[in-house]
């Protein structure tokens, strides 16, 4: 058995996120995206620093790019960030900012901040690697994931995405929303029923619970995109 | 040019794999036998004007040509912060392809009219701009455009000059002044009859461009040493002014006049008609221009 890379398991993540907010907030545990970043990257998506930039890798792009901490402490956990580039994010010259910028990042898809991009982008990502029809290795077409929040479900292109992706059946596409009921209005009837009568397949998770996650990620939804509607608190 | 842009992309699908059209309905009907042809590369998203340019962004992160067409207001107007965010940020491009521009839909009114797309897009470093003043230049710009990787816009016109010249990305000199012409007229895209009927008495050099970003600012330089008077007129047929800062970098080496005609910044023509009409009511039809010429080179 080979030894495990430093700074490389989940209980690490942590000290990772601590190496940018500081060592005393243990601030860790705060961060809604953790786990599901985690999962996804851990287990899920078939991509590795050696396959980012490879035509055929699986994608996750982050929409809701503030509070990015969770996302580069996994990449750093992955390998796909050097550890050392996570002191000193956000100065001028560091490539980690407190939105990510897929220009500066090797392995960030794309560049988020402003709220409602990641959703439309990820289903033109999928509809590229659909209409190339690219595979991966093992034969399976390539998955693209977007996170999104429920506050950011808000901004109205994603509905224009939702009701597009649903409609062309484009399920190499998977959207997980991270749902820590910080939507000022809400949503009435539930997050998950917007993308089901849009025809997407729409599962529920708690957001911090691995196996549950990785179930909803990995059971089959053939024809149709794939909503994960993920429940924390914080 | 409408007709030249469906026979032009359909071609390049042909031959480019690469090549998709994003469409938000408007001339969907163009391109069905095209997407017969290639399942997958014509994508129309319905009327969802920020999917279009969203869908377009992730096409290009895969590594396709994405061609995106609507209305102008409707391309770059409404969805702006896509185009600035899911292309210009992303590091990706796209062909923008738009149609009505400032006045072409004059009796739809200001809701379906962008005369100020250029210069929204003239604030995102790096997005060339082609106005093509004919339909064979129009076929030219676009196989340039789709060929690269870039931000391009391509902003077709119903009306057109009776001639297409080349799509250089120089300017072209129509007319030249003598060593002691007043100055230098530049037309851009389908002003240029206008602007050459308009100035026909004048003792001035008449240049042309269908390519506005980049700028030819060599060229601007290189006519305006060679004229009697550094005082250059642009005749654009979009917000007045639009290039005056381009006019401005290339000549800051010297002393210069300048003025740009164009549609008015100053108010909304709220009226129907033609764009003959609007053309007239902006000064930029053969009579304004030459009145506006006159005035500025103080003949």
């Amino acid at each position: 058995m080979t030894a495990t890379a430093p700074l490389s398991r989940y209980a690490d993540l942590p000290a990772l996120i601590g190496l940018m907010e500081g060592d005393d907030k243990h601030r860790g545990a705060a961060h809604g995206t953790l786990d599901v970043v985690w999962v996804l990257y851990d287990r899920v998506l078939a991509v590795a620093p050696e396959t980012a930039g490879d035509p055929a890798r699986d994608r996750f792009l982050l929409s809701k790019g503030h509070g990015p901490a969770a996302f580069y402490a996994v990449l750093a956990a992955k390998g796909f960030l050097e550890v050392p580039a996570l002191r000193g994010w956000a100065s001028f010259d560091s490539p980690l900012g407190h939105h990510p910028d897929r220009v500066l990042v090797p392995g960030v898809e794309i560049g988020s901040g402003s709220l409602g991009h990641g959703l439309p982008l990820g289903l033109g990502t999928a509809l590229g690697l659909r209409a190339q029809g690219v595979r991966r290795p093992d034969g399976a077409a390539p998955r693209v994931v977007v996170l999104v929040g429920d506050g950011e479900l808000d901004e109205g292109s994603n509905h224009e995405a939702i009701a597009v992706a649903g409609r062309l059946g484009v399920d190499g596409l998977t959207v997980v929303v991270v749902d820590n009921a910080s939507s000022s209005l809400g949503w009435p009837g539930g997050i998950g029923s917007r993308f089901l009568t849009e025809g997407w397949e729409v599962r529920e998770a708690p957001g911090r619970d691995h196996e549950a996650l990785y179930a909803s990620f990995t059971r089959p939804h053939a024809g149709r995109p794939l909503a994960v509607v993920a429940r924390v608190r914080s | 040019m409408r007709e030249t842009f469906a026979a032009t992309v359909s071609q390049a699908m042909d031959e480019d794999p690469r090549v998709a059209v994003v469409l938000a309905v408007i001339s969907a009907g163009m391109f069905r036998a095209a997407a017969a042809r290639h399942p997958g590369r014509v994508i129309d998203v319905g009327i969802r004007e920020q999917a279009v340019i969203g869908v377009a962004g992730g096409l290009a992160l895969t590594g396709m040509r994405p061609v995106v067409h609507t209305y102008a207001p409707f391309l770059v107007e409404r969805p702006f912060e896509q185009v600035k965010l899911d292309l210009a940020h992303q590091g990706v491009g796209a062909v923008l392809v738009s149609i009505g521009g400032s006045y072409d839909a004059a009796a739809e009114g200001r809701t379906h009219q962008a005369p100020g797309d250029v210069a929204l897009l003239d604030t995102l470093p790096g997005c060339a701009v082609y106005v093509p003043g004919h339909p064979d230049e129009a076929r030219e710009a676009l196989r340039t455009a789709i060929a690269g990787d870039d931000l391009v816009y391509v902003r077709l016109s119903e009306t057109a000059n009776r001639v297409a010249l080349p799509v250089t990305g120089r300017l072209s000199v129509l007319r030249t002044g003598s060593p002691r012409s007043a100055g230098v007229v530049l037309a851009v895209g389908p002003m240029l009859d206008r602007v050459l009927e308009a100035t026909s008495d004048l003792d001035v050099t008449v240049a042309y461009t269908a390519s506005v970003r980049p700028f030819d600012r060599e060229g601007l330089s290189a006519l305006v040493g060679a004229a009697g008077n550094a005082d250059v007129l642009v005749v654009e047929p979009y917000l007045r002014g639009t290039s005056a800062h381009e006019v401005a970098a290339a000549l800051a080496d010297r002393r210069h006049r300048q003025l740009g005609l164009g549609v008015a910044r100053d108010r909304e023509v709220r009226a129907y008609g033609t764009p003959a009409d609007h053309a007239r009511a902006h000064g930029l039809d053969t009579e304004g221009i030459a009145k506006a010429a006159r005035d500025f080179f103080l003949v």
